[in-house]
């Protein structure tokens, strides 16, 4: 029984640029504000990572008209706020009650068009020292906390702006400057290059008039040109990482098709079926048949400009990462061969029905439905997207399944990340070269 | 018309807001059930709450009650686990355990239209879990192997080590999952009876919440869980919240070496208060003061002003029994004895040289009420609710009377509690962080010795 999923909308795009979306549901006194920049670590330079990152702290320090940290108000009126940072994208979000919309919209029209006047060389300092502390405690001092560093690194080359994470490098973070922050704003922070969208207890007109009135006057600015790079990998890489970790761990990564191309919801299919809940087909293998390794995950990484899929595997204690990846590539090879079946095929697509429902749940916030109009928006150039989203994998068969596991997951193309124990570098994969990431 | 940038713009009145109706029922084996219409988006949450949690587990056989409740999706009649695991992900369920400290939480989340599927399925997995001996050592077996990796993860071992401190020879006094030495001592049978005596009707309350209406959601819980029985088998052991705490003989400083950690990860804090104590909301209030938001005085001396750390909380661990009061943070190396000082140096302020002001007053209370109906957004956080409810013994109009109660705290109230529930003398100062790095400037914080104590802490 196929069930009507919508997430209906409105959309205008202001003189400026800015796109404006609106989406009502006026279950729940509140207003969702969203507002996406696309710019993200993609658009930093090799030398200058962490920048993007650095910046969206910077948001939340005072602009002209509002010379204070950029929480008080928004706490007094009740407001959930938030911010994050990607590769693709910077986006900022608060949640109020309806009564502080134009509060909301006011801070958030004035950061995009008058932030720099309120920036100091203090308030940048006292910033990029907290980031070197959120490095610390979200990678540096965490178990595998290095991985994806390493990973990243060497599936992509070093031009490619996927070759670092979003939190930048110690270095680079250290010897930023705070005169590289005012051409940044200039060169994204502005109309053209944002995209509004209001979600929640509010009438539609009366949305796109409040927007027009804050954003309206803010001039256009430019559009930054489309980051493009190309990466692949002719060959399998080895790596190994010794941590201050119990049990060594295998990570697999391979070049998968960017966002919403063809194939991406077939990768994210294949992650389920691999490897998400007891009956997925590595689980059952390793973690409940054999009992050789503790967890076992798999996650397609969706990117605007190449994607990347990942598995990873935790040896139990005294079994070998050769083992595991022994099993694990044999069991891709069938998936290759042969194809998923009926059942898991109903299963997988059952999960992606109720998960885009319970996406309809929340109207703000990380993943509510302003932040997923708001990234269709950004990506595709189209908010209209969400049924057409969920028809990806509707359409999914096992056949294209199959053929993403060929076309995707080949041995001969894939870094092999082993991460063990300090001074157990024995217990990698063989062939491994240590690799320093810090 | 051009924007008036001159000042920010003033928020209307808040909207008003009501929570739904939660209606009341009980089923004939004893079973309570609460009922409440979430209509919008076509989902159903069922929340079972049961009495028994962390506090339950037997000396020695600490892990049990969560082990127990790990049992549960593990079999049941003719199906295996992987059989269970199927039949949730075919109805697109999210399942997921909580195990507190006097009480677990079963939540199961799916389609409406899956209603009377899920309800089933829960139902046969609490009531009659499979228990089979291969699955418990496979789950025992993975529960073993978490702790080993749980050695290496800063906030995991800071926790471990600070409940011990907190609660010496207390039921409270261990995580859930419990310890190597009492993971290895339990037994099948031992599982088995802890869910015999726990897993009652008599002790459990279930929450339905969903887009159907009160009469489809009591008519989905009587038929899953109607013919649930077993008469009642009182637990042979005390409610783990009636124990009192030994006057505190723990050191007030201590360390978990991690020799070259990038961070020291810190708890600081003590006993403090029961969730029953009828100075709940100004705890609330005060505790919004002092660092349980970003504009809070912990949050705004240790980041924005020193830079020592990505951020900084503290909060009550809210239980039927008396619960702690801690700052939680993780802080550069060479900033761990300034923030321990500084933490401690903002507890007594607010008690005495810098009572709350008018200001963080008002911001205080309008952060906790102005925001409170985005909480109720979703099938699942209603349902969730309404479940503390039950594990605290509240009222069913709690909700509505919220707002207005924490809108009539005084800071003068503020000053009392902050002087009746917190005591910076009592405080014990927790690090999980390189020690030769820290100890010489720790010794001279005047919190006394500083005790070293073992890798898992």
């Amino acid at each position: 029984m196929s069930i009507a999923i919508e997430l209906p909308h409105a959309k205008r795009t202001l003189a400026n640029g800015l796109d404006v979306l609106v989406h009502e549901d006026r279950r729940v006194p509140i207003v969702a504000v969203n507002l996406w920049y696309h710019v993200g670590s993609k658009n930093e330079r090799a030398g200058r990572t962490g920048f993007a990152h650095l910046f969206e702290h910077l948001m939340f320090e005072g602009s002209e008209h509002h010379n204070g940290g950029f929480f008080m108000p928004l706490q007094q009126a009740g407001a959930l706020l938030n911010g994050s940072t990607n590769a693709d994208r910077t986006n900022y979000w608060e949640v109020v009650p309806t009564s502080a919309l134009e509060l909301a919209l006011w801070m958030e029209s004035d950061r995009m068009g008058y932030l720099l006047p309120a920036l100091t060389r203090e308030r940048f300092e006292t910033q990029r020292d907290v980031v070197l502390n959120e490095r610390r405690q979200n990678y540096e001092n965490r178990p595998y906390g290095m991985a994806l560093m390493a990973l990243s690194s060497a599936l992509f080359p070093p031009e490619h702006p996927y070759h670092w994470l979003t939190i930048g490098a110690a270095d680079d973070i250290r010897a930023m400057e705070f005169e590289d922050v005012r051409a940044f704003f200039r060169t994204y922070y502005h109309p053209a290059n944002a995209s509004l969208s209001l979600a929640g207890d509010i009438d539609t007109g009366r949305a796109f008039e409040l927007a027009e009135n804050y954003f309206g006057e803010i001039p256009a600015g430019g559009r930054p040109e489309p980051v493009h790079a190309a990466a692949s990998l002719p060959r399998e890489v080895r790596l190994v990482f010794e941590d201050r970790v119990e049990l060594p761990r295998v990570y697999m990564a391979w070049h998968s098709p960017a966002m919403f191309a063809d194939g991406d919801a077939e990768a994210d299919l294949l992650a389920d079926l691999l490897a998400n809940g007891k009956t997925s087909r590595l689980y059952r293998t390793l973690v409940y048949d054999k009992r050789i390794a503790v967890d076992v995950s798999a996650y397609q990484h969706s990117r605007e400009i190449g994607s990347f899929f990942l598995l990873a595997s935790t040896a139990a204690p005294g079994q070998s990462l050769t083992e595991i990846v022994a099993i694990i590539d044999e069991r891709i090879q069938h998936l290759a061969d042969e194809g998923p079946v009926e059942q898991e095929m109903e299963r997988g697509i059952a999960q992606a029905e109720a998960h885009f429902m319970y996406r309809l749940q929340t109207v703000g916030g990380f993943g509510g439905k302003s932040d997923q109009l708001n990234a269709y928006n950004v990506f595709r150039g189209d908010p209209d997207f969400f049924a057409g989203d969920l028809d990806r994998y509707r359409c999914a068969t096992p056949t294209t399944v199959r053929n993403a596991a060929r076309s995707y997951l080949g041995f001969d193309r894939r870094v092999l990340l082993s991460i063990v124990p300090r001074g157990q570098a024995a217990l990698a994969l063989p062939g491994s070269e240590p690799v320093s990431v810090s | 018309m051009a924007v008036d940038r001159s000042r920010l713009p003033v928020p209307g009145p808040d909207p008003s807001f009501h929570f739904p109706q939660i209606v009341r029922h009980r089923l004939g084996n004893g079973l309570k059930v609460r009922t409440v219409e979430h209509p919008g988006v076509p989902v159903v949450t069922f929340v079972i709450e049961i009495d028994g949690g962390l506090g339950a587990d037997p000396a020695g056989h600490e892990g049990l009650a969560s082990l127990t409740a790990d049992m549960t999706d593990e079999g049941t009649g003719a199906l295996s686990a992987i059989d269970v695991s199927d039949a949730l992900a075919r109805i697109g369920a999210e399942y997921d355990v909580e195990v507190g400290a006097d009480a677990t939480m079963f939540t199961l989340t799916t389609l409406a239209r899956f209603a009377e599927r899920g309800a089933r399925l829960l139902s046969d997995m609490l009531t009659s879990p499979s228990m089979r001996e291969a699955d418990f050592e496979r789950v025992r077996q993975l529960r073993l192997d978490r702790l080993r990796q749980l050695k290496d993860v800063p906030p995991a071992v800071a926790e471990r080590a600070f409940l011990k401190l907190l609660y010496p020879s207390h039921p409270y006094g261990h995580l859930a999952i419990g310890s190597d030495a009492s993971l290895r001592a339990l037994t099948l049978d031992a599982v088995v009876q802890f869910h015999e005596t726990t897993f009652r009707p008599r002790r459990a309350t279930l929450v339905v919440t969903g887009a159907l209406p009160h009469g489809d959601l009591l008519g989905v819980a009587q038929h899953a869980f109607g013919t649930w029985t077993g008469e009642q088998r009182a637990l042979d052991v005390a409610a783990a919240a009636d124990f009192v705490p030994h006057a505190n003989s723990s050191p007030h400083l201590a360390i978990v070496p991690r020799e070259g950690a990038a961070q020291s990860e810190l708890r600081i804090g003590h006993l403090s208060a029961r969730r029953g104590t009828p100075d709940y909301a100004p705890l609330l209030v005060m505790n919004a003061i002092l660092g349980g938001q970003f504009v809070s005085r912990i949050n705004l001396k240790l980041r924005e002003e020193k830079a020592f750390t990505y951020g900084a909380r503290t909060g009550f661990d809210w239980r039927r029994g008396v619960g702690p009061f801690s700052v939680q943070t993780s802080v550069h190396t060479a900033a761990t004895a300034e923030s321990i000082a500084d933490t401690l140096q903002e507890i007594s302020g607010l008690r005495d040289s810098r009572p709350a002001t008018a200001q963080e007053m008002s911001l205080a209370q309008a952060s906790l009420t102005r925001g409170y109906p985005r909480n109720f957004e979703t099938a699942q956080q209603v349902a969730r609710s309404v479940a503390q409810l039950a594990l605290f013994d509240l009222p069913d109009s709690y909700f509505e009377e919220f707002v207005p109660k924490v809108n009539a705290v005084t800071a003068d109230e503020v000053t009392r509690v902050a002087r009746t529930y917190l005591d910076p003398s009592r405080a014990i100062a927790l690090i999980v962080g390189d020690r030769k790095a820290t100890e010489e400037s720790l010794a001279a914080l005047g919190l006394g010795e500083l005790h070293v104590l073992p890798p898992t802490g």
